[in-house]
C-alpha cells in the first residue's frame, strides 16, 4: 500500500511554485503546454512565484527557447532517448521523484492522451487531489464549512460536471501539488515577452528514471499530423444530432468548402457515429471562437454551447424555433438544415462576385 | 493460457440525455430524472474481457463495481453478456469519494480478489468524465497501465498487446501482465445478453436485494450457490477509513453552479429564399465571409 506522501504548505515555503508540464513532440513543445504557461504565468503572479516548466524527451537541445517567451523562471529538462515517445511510468516516476524534491504548490498539464494518463499516476502516487478537464482556473480563499479552519489563495479548479449541467469549483485544501488538466484551446496562449529569460536545470537522467520503468515497449507508432483544424478556423459549419445522418453531414461539407470553413459537431452528432470524434466541439471536445459560427440541426446542450459561445455571430438552423442554442444565436433560421444550407451555398456562390 | 481478468464498471446517471425534467426549479439536478445505465465505455472493456476469455479457455471475468447496493444490476448486466461473477463494493463510508479515494478503495478490492492478470475498466465514466480511476488504480497497485485501449491483439505468456487510440493516431504496444487497460469508446461493442444466460442468472442477487425476494427467488438462490453476488465493505477491504470516501478525498467540492448563458436578441428568420439571401448578403458586406 501507498503511505500518503503529500506535503502541506508549511513546509514548503521556499519551494512553492506552480509548475507547468510541457508536452514534447518531435523538437516542439505542445500548444496546449504554451497556452497553459501562458496561464500560469498570471497565476504565479497573482501568488507571488515562480513559474517552472518540466519537460522530459530525447532531443531537448535549446527547447527552453520556445518555452521562455511564455514568461516561464526556470525550466527542469530530463533528457533521455528513452523518454519518447511518451510512456506512462518513466514520466510519472521522474515528475513525482521531482516534485517531492521541489514540491510545487500547483501542477498544471494539458488534458491530453499524455496528461491524462500521466496526471492521475502522479497523484495517486503522491495522494494530491487532481482535477481534470478544468475550463477556468483562478486564485482565491476558501472555508472549510465543516472544520471552519481557512485556507489562503488556492487554486479554484472549474469544471463541468454531470454532462455539463453544471459547473463545480474544486479545491484541494491540504494536498500538493494542487493539479489540474485543461483542454487544448481552453486558455488562450500569448507571449509574455519574446526577450523574457530564465534558468535552464538540466537534470541528469539516471536520477530520475530507472531502467526497471521502461514496462511497456512501443511496437508500432502511426501519428498522423490532425488534417482538421478546427480551432484555428474562422468560420464553423457545425452539425448535431438534428443532421440526422453520416449522408447528411455532406452537405455541411458542401457548404464549409464553398466558404472556406472547417466542420465541426456537437457530442451528441459524434456519439450517434455521424462523424469524427476530432471535429467535435464543447466541453468534451474543442473550445472554439470563429468569427462566425453555422450550427445546423444542434439543440445546444450547455456542453456544447460552453464550447462555442465566444464565436462572434452564431447563426442557428433548426426545425424547432424553441431549441435552446437559439437563445444565444445572432440569427435563427427556423426550417430543416437540408433546405437551409442549400440555399446558403446557392446565394454565397450568386453574390460573392 | 486461461487468464483472471478483473473488469471494473460503473453504474451511471446517463448525463448523455439530459431532458428538460432533468435540472429542478432550485437549479439542482433531479436525478431520478436520469436512468442508471451501465457506463458506456465499461461495456467497451467487457467485451475486451470476452474476446480473451473465448480465445483463452479456462478464464475468468470477474466484474468489481463500487456504489450503491443497486449497482447490482451492473452485474447482472455483465453476467448475461457472459462475464462469470462479480463483487459489489458498498459502503456509507466510501460516499462522498473523489477519483482518489475510489481509486485506492477499488485497489484496495483488486488486493483482496488476489489473483489476476489484467484489469479493465472504460475510459472514464459518462458522469465525470475524468478518465483518472484507472491510472490511479495502476500506480496504487504498482503494475504498468495502457490507457485509450481500442483493441487487446494478444495475451498471453506474462505479456499483452494493445491497439491504442490517440488524439492524432494509433500506437501498438506491448506490456508486462499483470497491469491495467482503460478502453476507449472506439473499442469493439459489446455483445448482447445471451438469452440462456438471461435465464440462467435472472434470480442472481446480491446480499442486500436478497432481503426481500419472492419465495421463488429464495428457493432458486438456496439451490445454486452461483447466484449469489458478493457485497464487501470497506472493513472487508482492509481500507485505512483516512483514505476513503469523504475524509479520503484531497479534492472538495467548493461550490456548484447551474450553468447560466447570457441570451442575445436574435434575428429570427423563416426558410424563404429572399430571406436567406438577405442574410447572405449583409454577412458578405460586413466581411464576415467571402
Amino acid at each position: 500500500m501507498q503511505p500518503i506522501q503529500s506535503y502541506t504548505t508549511e513546509a514548503m515555503a521556499e519551494k512553492n511554485n506552480l509548475i507547468v508540464y510541457c508536452e514534447y513532440d518531435e523538437g516542439r513543445i505542445a500548444d496546449v503546454s504554451l497556452e497553459l504557461l501562458t496561464k500560469g504565468r498570471v497565476l504565479a503572479d497573482r501568488l507571488g512565484v515562480k513559474l517552472e516548466a518540466v519537460v522530459l524527451g530525447d532531443k531537448l537541445e535549446g527547447i527552453e527557447k520556445q518555452i521562455f517567451p511564455y514568461g516561464a523562471d526556470t525550466v527542469y529538462k530530463i533528457e533521455d532517448k528513452r523518454l519518447f515517445p511518451y510512456t506512462s511510468n518513466p514520466h510519472a516516476g521522474a515528475l513525482i521523484k521531482l516534485f517531492r524534491e521541489i514540491e510545487p504548490q500547483i501542477c498544471l498539464m494539458g488534458a491530453t492522451c499524455i496528461g491524462r494518463d500521466l496526471g492521475p499516476r502522479v497523484s495517486s502516487c503522491l495522494h494530491s487531489g487532481l482535477t481534470a478537464d478544468c475550463t477556468a482556473l483562478e486564485i482565491g480563499d476558501h472555508k472549510d464549512a465543516k472544520t471552519g479552519k481557512e485556507y489562503k489563495d488556492l487554486l479554484y479548479q472549474i469544471r463541468p460536471a454531470f454532462g455539463g449541467n453544471i459547473v463545480a469549483t474544486i479545491v484541494n485544501p491540504e494536498c500538493r501539488p494542487q493539479m489540474a488538466t485543461v483542454r487544448e484551446g481552453v486558455m488562450k496562449k500569448e507571449v509574455y515577452n519574446a526577450d523574457h529569460k530564465g534558468q535552464v536545470v538540466d537534470l541528469k537522467a539516471s536520477d530520475y528514471v530507472e531502467d526497471a520503468d521502461f514496462v511497456v515497449e512501443i511496437i508500432d507508432r502511426h501519428i498522423e499530423k490532425s488534417k482538421v483544424n478546427i480551432k484555428n478556423s474562422p468560420i464553423i459549419v457545425a452539425g448535431g444530432y438534428g443532421v440526422g445522418s453520416k449522408e447528411n453531414f455532406q452537405l455541411l461539407f458542401d457548404l464549409a468548402d464553398t466558404l472556406g470553413a472547417e466542420v465541426g459537431a456537437s457530442r451528441a452528432a459524434v456519439d450517434a457515429g455521424y462523424i469524427e470524434h476530432e471535429r467535435q466541439i464543447g466541453q468534451t471536445g474543442v473550445t472554439v471562437r470563429p468569427k462566425l459560427y453555422i450550427a445546423c440541426g444542434i439543440s445546444g446542450q450547455i456542453q456544447h454551447i460552453a464550447g462555442m459561445q465566444e464565436s462572434s455571430i452564431i447563426i442557428s438552423i433548426n426545425n424547432d424555433p424553441n431549441a435552446p442554442i437559439n437563445a444565444i444565436a445572432d440569427y435563427v433560421i427556423t426550417g430543416n438544415m437540408e433546405d437551409v444550407v442549400p440555399k446558403l451555398i446557392k446565394y454565397y456562390k450568386k453574390n460573392s462576385k | 493460457m486461461s487468464l483472471n481478468i478483473i473488469v471494473l464498471a460503473k453504474q451511471v446517471p446517463d448525463t448523455r440525455n439530459v431532458g428538460k425534467d432533468a435540472m429542478k426549479e432550485d437549479g439542482t439536478i433531479n436525478r431520478a430524472a436520469l436512468p442508471a445505465i451501465f457506463n458506456p465505455e465499461d461495456l467497451n472493456a467487457l467485451e475486451q474481457a470476452l474476446r480473451l476469455k473465448d480465445a483463452n479457455p479456462g478464464s475468468t471475468v470477474t466484474i468489481l463495481t463500487m456504489g450503491l447496493p443497486r449497482a447490482a444490476e451492473v452485474i447482472r448486466e455483465a453476467i448475461y453478456r457472459g462475464a462469470d461473477s462479480g463483487i459489489v463494493l458498498t459502503d456509507r463510508a466510501l460516499g462522498g469519494a473523489d477519483t482518489l479515494a475510489t481509486s485506492y478503495s477499488l485497489a484496495q478490492a483488486v488486493k483482496k480478489i488476489g489473483n489476476y492478470d489484467i484489469i479493465l475498466g472504460g475510459r472514464q465514466a459518462i458522469d465525470g468524465d475524468t478518465a483518472q480511476v484507472g491510472p490511479q488504480i495502476a500506480e496504487k497497485l504498482g503494475l504498468p497501465q495502457v490507457t485509450y485501449a481500442e483493441e487487446i491483439i494478444e495475451a498471453g505468456n506474462g505479456s499483452i498487446v494493445i491497439r491504442r487510440r490517440l488524439e492524432h493516431g494509433v500506437e501498438t504496444v506491448k506490456a508486462p501482465l499483470p497491469c491495467v487497460v482503460t478502453v476507449n469508446g472506439s473499442a469493439a461493442e459489446c455483445r448482447p445478453r445471451n438469452a440462456r444466460r438471461v435465464m440462467k442468472y435472472k434470480y442472481a442477487a446480491s446480499t442486500s436485494e436478497q432481503a426481500g425476494v419472492s419465495e421463488v427467488a429464495e428457493k432458486r438462490l438456496a439451490a445454486s450457490p452461483e447466484l449469489n453476488i458478493a457485497e464487501w465493505g470497506a472493513a472487508y477491504v482492509e481500507a485505512d477509513p483516512e483514505q476513503i470516501g469523504l475524509a479520503g478525498s484531497p479534492t472538495k467540492v467548493k461550490a456548484i453552479e447551474n450553468v447560466v448563458f447570457t441570451a442575445k436578441e436574435s434575428r429570427r428568420l423563416d426558410n424563404d429564399d429572399a430571406q436567406i439571401e438577405e442574410l447572405v448578403k449583409e454577412l458578405i458586406a460586413n466581411h464576415t465571409i467571402g
